[in-house]
């Protein structure tokens, strides 16, 4: 964003809670590689440098990708510099910050919607013998007792989890509520190279069918791993993982899992199969189908003919649950009506129509299907800095935050 | 997804229109969303029994059906009773088969999806140990249940295995029978 709006000759600055690329460093398992290859992270005016464009950034690698970048741009930031409150006043906004308050006419919040591990309520049931982290706060499976595991949830983190934990032999449990099934490979590239040139990735909001279904999906069930292996419900199950239905409720010390395991993998299988037709009628009409290797269809998810409903905790040994469930934004510092019921932002494309000048970035779907991707930010940064230096006007000398 | 004949509007006899209406209303006023289903039983003899449905409370206010509806229960003669009525537990499989195929027909509107025929059937596996107290370890109610449609429609295999999944997704008996919920039973 900093690159565009001195591109457009806006005054700003970039106020950071910590240090640049802070989550990277602070909130990430130890394992953890972007799951978009390296080619894909695209930044405005910063390519792909480097002999291994289609690996995947470590968190190391990540950290120093972004620093690189920040030193490119060189954007008039402030570090350390925690926001306390951001409140409309009569000229615009104030931004109350530890290192001072700042006025100014627009704001952009780009602090993402990855802010607070979503922890059902049920945990509180769980017996206090057993361990409860979240994929926020777990490190590596070295760090876990010994003996078995519970991971609740197989969106990526979930499954990549799941499969790390129970390959270094603590035995994993994996309960699977709705879910994205893909494939690292099809027919030779890599999906995310698929979800690139079809336009997948670029589909805009306002164009998508169902845009509140779009914005509440789960990630792909996949990880960035260097032999690029799946980690889907079959790959888990091959493994030895158990894989159970949705965590339902626990009661006396047993966890119950829904019933509703076979319907969710057979949603999830039809949905994989229709993006699969997709990108098979894109090569098509393409002419790229001669290009790659002839399509096919991976094997639908095996389910046991009647998965475990229940799971007693102690009999079945469980040391420690890990909570794959989700993230949700934190807008505690927000002093501005722009939050729905539940605690979400109103945005019309990252642009809060309620409160003028005010922008959000980084939310799922927020402007395209890639909004989330380091490979999306670019484009919506261009579109609402356009609609930003638009509603500044011809008055110069504003300051405004990202 | 199959588009039909763009002369013969897709009509299942679901007002998706209205569905769609109510969903948008509904988000920007939940109490008006908090619904009670009710119920009343008396008993006649042996295992027999009559339930009556009349009135629901929804969308703020007592809401009444057309006329009430009358369920009569009991159990099989080789249960030793007079076989007068369903079983319970086959009225649940009822239940859930016309919540499903309820399902069917507004998805598969929703989809512009025309259907010829949707017909299933169900089965439930039970051990009734279980129920008779013969073995503490077998649980009272079903040890699976199985559903098989058979749906003709203006639509691929995929999109009406598709429009089955979104029905059970969808489906309140399905959710009641697939989680558990906690029930309250007092004496007044």
């Amino acid at each position: 964003m900093s690159w565009w709006l001195a591109k457009r000759s806006i005054d700003h600055v970039v106020l950071e809670r910590g240090e640049v690329a802070n989550t990277w460093r602070t909130q990430r398992w130890d394992s953890l590689t972007l799951l978009t290859p390296s080619w894909q992270s695209r930044l405005p005016g910063h390519g792909y440098e480097g002999d291994d464009p289609d690996g995947f950034r470590t968190m190391d690698e990540t950290i120093s990708f972004i620093e690189r970048y920040a030193k490119i741009v060189s954007p008039p930031l402030r570090t350390h510099c925690p926001v306390t409150s951001v409140a409309i006043d009569s000229d615009g906004y104030q931004v109350v910050t530890e290192q001072g308050t700042w006025q100014c006419k627009g704001v952009v919040l780009a602090s993402g919607a990855f802010n607070i591990a979503q922890v059902p309520k049920l945990s509180q049931e769980i017996p206090s013998r057993i361990a409860q982290l979240t994929t926020a706060e777990y490190r590596n499976p070295g760090s876990l007792e010994p003996g078995g595991v519970m991971v609740v949830g197989a969106a990526a983190s979930g499954a990549q989890i799941a499969d790390e934990i129970h390959r270094s032999g603590r035995p994993v449990t994996l309960a699977v509520g709705e879910h994205v099934r893909a494939p690292r490979m099809y027919r030779g590239r890599d999906i995310q190279w698929w979800m690139d040139v079809t336009g997948l990735n670029d589909e805009r909001y306002d164009r998508v069918e169902n845009l509140r279904r779009a914005r509440a999906l789960s990630s792909f069930q996949i990880a960035g791993y260097r032999d690029r292996r799946n980690i889907d419900l079959n790959a888990l199950t091959s493994l030895g993982v158990s894989i159970v239905g949705r965590l339902a409720v626990i009661r006396d010390g047993k966890a119950q899992f829904s019933g509703s395991l076979r319907n969710l993998c057979e949603l999830a299988d039809l949905k994989q199969y229709r993006l699969l037709n997709t990108i098979d009628e894109w090569a098509a009409a393409n002419g790229m189908s001669d290009g790659v290797e002839p399509p096919h269809r991976p094997e639908p998810t095996r389910i046991d003919a009647s998965p475990p409903l229940g799971l007693d905790l102690r009999r079945a040994g469980i040391k420690t649950i890990v909570w794959a469930t989700g993230f949700r934004p934190d807008y505690s510092w927000l002093q501005l009506p722009v939050l729905d019921a539940k605690g979400n932002m109103r945005h019309d494309g990252g642009v809060v129509t309620e409160a003028p000048g005010l922008y959000v970035m980084g939310l799922p779907f927020l402007r395209r299907r890639k909004s989330t991707l380091i490979d999306g930010v670019g484009d919506d940064a261009r579109d609402l800095s356009a609609h930003l230096a638009s509603h500044l006007g011809v008055r110069s000398g504003s300051d405004w935050v990202a | 997804m199959t588009t039909p004949q763009a002369d013969k509007p897709v009509d299942n006899g679901v007002n998706v229109e209205a569905l769609f209406g109510a969903q948008a209303a509904l988000s920007k006023t939940p109490e008006a969303a908090r619904f009670k289903w009710r119920s009343t039983v008396e008993w006649i003899n042996g295992t027999h029994s009559r339930s009556t449905i009349e009135g629901f409370y929804g969308l703020g206010a007592e809401q009444k059906h057309k006329k009430p509806f009358v369920f009569e229960a009991d159990h099989p003669e080789v249960f030793a009773a007079q076989d007068a009525a369903a079983t319970p537990v086959e009225i649940v499989l009822a239940g859930l088969a016309s919540c499903l195929t309820a399902g069917v027909a507004a998805v598969a509107q929703a989809r512009k999806v025309q259907l010829r025929s949707v017909s299933a059937t169900l089965e439930a596996g039970m051990d009734i140990r279980g129920i008779l107290g013969v073995d503490e370890d077998v649980r009272n109610g079903f040890d699976g249940i199985k559903v098989t449609y058979k749906i003709d429609a203006d639509a691929s295999p995929a999109d009406i295995k598709a429009i089955v999944a979104q029905s059970q997704k969808r489906s309140a008996v399905y959710d009641i029978i697939t989680n558990p919920t906690n029930v309250t039973v007092e004496v007044a």
